[in-house]
């Protein structure tokens, strides 16, 4: 039995791609998880065939992945197609790995959730609330940072200070959907969704796809960019209240502070350490209580601590340098741990942070995880 | 008029509690070996498994904990109704429910004193609802 810790920097991740992000009613989640395959096939320079392991999410039949790609695993799992997938796909595949399951996992990503005119709520996603008109994962985020306004005192001035920064990467990112900069005073004016939450808390929900390619450290070398290792990692759920979907009482504190402090213990870093965050953006409030539970300030003190533009490149800490699912891709985390990756290898162009050595993934939900990469 | 809002999706489990509601009680799930209540109903009771389960009547009391206006209609029936409020209650008895407030002021504390009332929507459901004592 390994020590959990045994597998820091054991795992590397050689090969990313990606889709256009958009509107493709022509094309089906095969189809697009098959071009993020080939983008990530030959940005590693990997023999295709070589893939033995593969890991699907959001994608309706492994079997059928596997023909079209023609591979045929010794090594295949199945995840739905829920955002928090993301994180826990990328630590199964890196146990599978180290366990010696497979050499080779490609995990893989598609979403056609704007051609299919996805709604996240209604009859959807029946729940028990839904006799009060209580759905979708929005309203749940709205009355978490009505609790934490009421608590903190936290303001939404504050709150659009995360949309500010994450649009202004975005427009450095030659691939992202939205890129129009926008000020406070726009998220301010903006339309309410479900108030406090408005339009520009809101994630976009675009179609495409993303593959990572993962190997071990030792065959990392082979191929043809910097491998980019996985340093640590660490995972906490909260099942209750799970009839109140995507909602937890405490901003997932607890969760994240523990999913936190297992991955820096693993990678033998701090949050101190951390070049730039990757931090899982369905809608703006959850920035806040991941930069908390992290430790990146006290409880109760994000508000402040993005203020100024804290978040966005040349700041404190850098969010979501891609422009994050608020305004890149909503891909669900899949796309945030690639953007980490390319900063790691120095390939983001407008958006680089100098020196990065450092990148951490956070995921807070009810299935919290944080993935800790740094520079092979 | 039909009522075409969303219905509860009645199961042997939730049954007892919306035939409560139409008699204008709020009920919860309650363990008799341990004491833990709880609203959704479970199969068994998650504190300690306990299989026989059984229900107690809350007093309707209760704190506001959070409350959101939804401003985009998910279904229909609640286009008039935009913007809407839905509500989040921690019961005197311990568990969180979601329900809607009744009162529509912008003056809302967190903490603020609720109690349950009975919105009898149609002929064959009764919501129980929540507003400021
Ligand atoms: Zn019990």
């Amino acid at each position: 039995m390994y020590d959990l810790n045994e597998l820091k920097d054991k795992i590397a991740v050689i090969g990313v791609g990606n889709t256009k992000y958009g509107n493709f009613p022509e094309i089906d989640d095969y189809g697009l998880a098959a071009h993020a395959f080939r983008n990530a096939v030959n940005d590693c320079g990997i023999d295709k065939n070589k893939v033995d392991g593969l890991l699907v999410s959001r994608i309706p039949y492994y079997a059928r992945m596997g023909e079209v790609l023609g591979i045929n695993p010794r090594w295949t799992i199945t995840l739905p197609g829920h955002g928090r997938m993301s994180g826990m796909g990328i630590i199964e595949a890196a146990a599978a790995i180290a366990s010696g399951q497979c050499d080779y996992a490609a995990l893989l990503y598609a979403n056609i959730g704007r051609s299919r005119r996805v709604n996240y709520g209604g009859d959807e996603s029946p729940g028990t609330w839904d006799p009060w008109g209580f759905t979708s994962p929005g309203a749940a985020h709205a009355m978490a940072f009505r609790r934490h306004m009421e608590m903190y005192g936290t303001t939404t001035r504050q709150l659009a200070e995360v949309s500010v920064s994450i649009r202004y990467h975005a427009c450095l990112n030659p691939d992202a959907v939205m890129r129009n900069p926008i000020t406070i005073e726009d998220h301010e004016s903006a339309r309410f969704i479900t108030a406090p939450l408005r339009l520009l808390d809101y994630c976009l929900i675009n179609d495409g796809a993303v593959c990572l390619i993962l190997t071990s450290k030792e065959r990392a070398k082979d191929f043809a960019k910097p491998p980019v290792l996985i340093s640590g990692w660490g995972a906490q759920d909260t099942y209750s209240p799970s009839s109140i979907a995507n909602f937890d009482m405490d901003f997932w504190y607890p969760a994240i502070s523990a999913a936190g402090k297992q991955a820096y213990e693993m990678a033998g870093v701090t949050h101190k350490d951390v070049d730039a965050l990757m931090c899982y953006d369905n809608f703006s409030p959850t920035v806040l209580f991941s930069l908390e539970g992290l430790g990146f300030c006290g409880q109760g003190e994000s508000g402040a601590f993005v203020e100024d533009g804290a978040l966005s490149l040349g700041g404190r800490l850098p969010v979501n340098t891609d422009g994050g699912h608020l305004s890149n891709s909503y891909m669900q985390g899949w796309a945030l741990n690639v953007e980490a990756v390319r900063q790691l290898r120095g390939e983001c162009g407008a958006r680089q942070i100098p020196d990065c050595e450092v990148v951490q993934y956070v995921q807070s939900t009810p299935c919290t995880r944080s993935i800790i990469y740094t520079r092979g | 008029m039909t009522y075409n809002k969303p219905l509860p999706r009645l199961d042997t489990l939730n049954k007892p509690f919306w035939a409560a509601a139409k008699e204008g009680k709020l009920l919860l799930q309650h363990c008799p070996s341990c004491g833990d209540t709880r609203f959704p109903p479970g199969p068994v009771c998650p504190k300690c498994l306990a299989g026989d389960q059984d229900w107690i009547e809350a007093s309707g009391k209760g704190t506001l904990e959070s409350w959101i206006d939804m401003h985009r209609a998910y279904w229909d029936g609640f286009k008039d109704d935009l913007p809407y409020r839905v509500c989040l209650v921690r019961l005197e008895e311990g568990p969180v429910v979601v329900s809607n407030l009744t009162d529509k002021t912008e003056n809302l504390r967190m903490g603020a004193p609720v109690k349950v009332m009975f919105d009898a929507v149609s002929e064959d459901l009764t919501l129980p609802k929540f507003s400021l004592v």
